[in-house]
């Protein structure tokens, strides 16, 4: 009952909030009843089309093709005109080692590194993120008080900038910080995380989870409210144990849901870079450089602006998307025959 | 009490509390402290003083030493408790320190100097909230500059989006007309075209359109969301064709229809896109890192991130600043936050 209300009230708000947004188009009223006049009533979607279509021009599809342009043309200027062609001399700095498994051996070595550090990154992440996901999951749809509150517990972090979510464990992690203190007070050793490697690799992992869990916890929650009741009251009736009642109805329904999850998370995962980039700057050394970090390096950030090189470098990337992406669509499919 | 207890073991429609709703609430207890401690965390350390700040080990609440003018002495001079030779204990303050031993003085007699082994001592805190971490910011630093475009930036783009966005779900939603499918594809196709990979040639566009280092070209290339569109046209297939032809009747353009009719009818989802648009602009970091190099024109994530790269970071300044990006989306998430885990639960995107 309550709520009901509740949400009542929370639509209500949503409702004048959008109204309110609507006086905007009635300026354009008499500019849009000239045009309309002039193209006629049957070309008026194109007209509603025209603004959203020419941005997505602009700055998504001809950006593609202007990629390729750049991938495969040198030198260090902008303008696509004063750029000498030079077929795949890109793609091959990139790929020139002699062993593809050590970084060292590569011309590009930091590119290496990166695309390793972001393999690891995103399958320790993923997987991790998942797990505590579906626990968390889990824990919200059982009958609980006040699920509402506690679904925003988890969610709270999500809508924190990632600037903000480095800066508040930069100042958690550093040496005289609060985690530290912590260690102190129950007699550990204090720690110089930023500056040792291995920690940072660790942090990095888990700040993201901690600024990303919630997101993924709806989506699996929403998962588990689809499963239907009655299997569970069957279960129950043949007096099934709880381990066996997850493993046997939970995770097989549960399961399509959960491949795209997974895929949708691994797509942003390959992506990191704010977080990580104002937590660590990359480093210590190369230690959290990711592959968004070195496109960024290489054609804004670093004195020499190498916009041919950073462009093969979005090609690898994209790559890596396009496989998820075909991956996820199976998934959804899988998910939409069940 | 009994009450209390009562009601937290309360469950629905069982009668027993056993020890899987014990794990449940244990492992919710310890989320609620892992998800907002660190945020409380830097905000009891954004009112501590720069000196309460280098203490170390912490404390939680923003106090620091107490300290006290004495009469000849150049700033404040730190106060401690003392134990005397004798047994008693009084409050002194500290003038002079040569290694173990520090010269002290009482506020009350300044002329007379005691010896004191640093060990005989322990500081007197006070607590002190420090809110000059927050009026300092708009002096010493531009930061009415910071906060004016990245609000401006978040408005004007959201505004454009919920434009843009709108019209788009509009013709895609209430006309037949061909090609209409091949541009919903296309639409959807953008979704998978995620910024990150065409950072190159976008900054290309940018530069040529004469947008660099401009706030618009921050705005322009965010505006078209394929995920604005997608949400407005499934709410905008919900309403019925009825009402549009009822209203061509009684001869309304075809903007009129939109705006009069159509869109006061979506505005459950033009609340829900601007929420997330309002979001997303706020917190935008690596494109106005690439397009905004004057610091002039920094937003307040900007502005954060150049702040803790420098050498001498001012932590009790940056820690304010940190606090006051946060106070938006804590507001947003307070009084919205259904709206959006519904929406996110109902659409899956972010």
């Amino acid at each position: 009952m309550a709520e009901t209300a509740e949400r009542g009230a929370v639509a209500g708000i949503g409702n004048r909030f959008g109204l309110a947004l609507t006086w905007l188009p009635g300026l354009l009223e008499p500019l849009m009843r000239v045009l309309q006049r002039i193209v006629g009533v049957a070309r008026m979607p194109w007209v509603f089309l025209t603004p959203n279509m020419l941005i997505f021009g602009a700055f998504t599809f001809l950006p593609i093709v202007i990629n390729f342009y750049y991938a495969f043309t040198g030198g260090v200027k902008l303008f696509p005109s004063e750029r000498p062609f030079t077929g795949m001399e890109n793609l091959e700095i990139l790929f020139e080692c002699g062993n593809y498994l050590d970084p060292s051996t590569c011309r590009k070595d930091i590119f290496w590194r990166a695309l390793f550090n972001t393999g690891k990154f995103a399958v320790l992440q993923v997987g991790l993120m998942v797990a505590l996901s579906v626990i968390t999951a889990l824990v919200l749809n059982r009958k609980i008080i006040g699920r509402g509150f506690w679904r925003g517990v988890f969610f709270y972090p999500v809508l924190l900038s990632p600037v903000v979510v480095a800066l508040i464990w930069k100042w958690i992690l550093q040496s005289q910080g609060l985690l530290n203190g912590i260690l102190i007070g129950i007699g550990g050793h204090p720690t110089e995380w930023l500056t040792s490697a291995s920690w940072m690799f660790f942090w990095v992992i888990l700040v993201s989870i901690w600024a990303h869990m919630g997101f993924y916890t709806l989506i699996v929650l929403a998962g588990l409210q689809a499963i239907p009741k009655d299997l569970y009251d069957a279960a129950q009736m043949d007096s099934a144990p709880p381990g066996r009642v997850f493993w046997k109805i939970t995770l097989p329904l549960l399961m399509p849901n959960l491949l795209v999850v997974i895929v949708l998370a691994m797509i942003r995962a390959v992506q990191i870079f704010d977080e990580v980039f104002v937590l660590t700057g990359g480093g210590p050394g190369s230690a959290t450089t990711f592959i968004v970090q070195f496109i960024y390096e290489t054609g804004f950030a670093s004195a020499i602006h190498l916009y041919g090189l950073a462009a093969a470098a979005s090609l690898v990337l994209a790559g890596a998307l396009l496989i998820l992406t075909l991956l996820q669509l199976k998934a959804t499919q899988g998910g939409a025959a069940k | 009490m009994p009450d209390v207890a009562a009601f937290l073991m309360r469950t629905h429609g069982r009668t027993r509390f056993d020890w899987t709703d014990w794990v449940s609430y244990a492992y919710l207890f310890t989320g609620l402290f892992l998800m907002f401690g660190p945020v409380l965390w830097i905000v009891m350390s954004s009112f501590k003083t720069q000196a309460a700040l280098s203490e170390f080990p912490p404390s939680f609440l923003p106090e620091g030493q107490k300290t006290v003018q004495i009469k000849g002495q150049e700033g404040r001079s730190p106060l401690f408790v003392v134990k005397m030779p004798d047994g008693t204990t009084r409050e002194l303050a500290e003038i002079r320190r040569m290694g173990l031993m520090a010269t002290m003085v009482d506020p009350a007699k300044p002329d007379e100097e005691i010896q004191v082994n640093i060990n005989d001592r322990t500081k007197t805190r006070e607590i002190r909230i420090a809110t000059e971490n927050y009026t300092q910011l708009f002096g010493r630093f531009a930061f009415g500059r910071y906060l004016w475009n990245s609000v401006f930036i978040t408005v004007v783009a959201t505004l454009i989006t919920l434009l843009f966005n709108s019209m788009a779900a509009f013709a895609l939603s209430k006309y037949k007309f061909a090609g209409q499918k091949a541009v919903f594809l296309l639409i959807i196709a953008t979704l998978m075209i995620p910024p990150t990979i065409v950072l190159v040639p976008n900054f290309l566009v940018i530069s040529n359109l004469g947008l660099l280092n401009s706030l618009w070209g921050v705005i322009w290339p965010a505006v078209a969301t394929p995920t604005g569109v997608f949400l407005l046209r499934q709410y905008m297939l919900t309403i019925p064709d009825e009402l549009l032809d009822a209203a061509r009747m009684d001869h309304a353009s075809e903007w009129q229809i939109y705006w009069r009719i159509v869109l006061p009818l979506t505005a459950p989802a033009l609340a829900v896109l601007a929420i997330f648009s309002v979001m997303w602009r706020w917190n935008d970091f690596l494109w106005p890192l690439i397009v905004l190099s004057r610091s002039e024109l920094f937003t307040l994530q900007l502005a954060l991130n150049s702040f803790q790269g420098e050498l001498q970071t001012e932590w009790n300044y940056l820690l304010a600043m940190t606090v006051i990006t946060i106070i938006p989306v804590t507001l947003v998430f307070a009084f919205l936050q259904k709206h959006i885990t519904t929406g996110i639960a109902a659409s899956g995107v972010k």
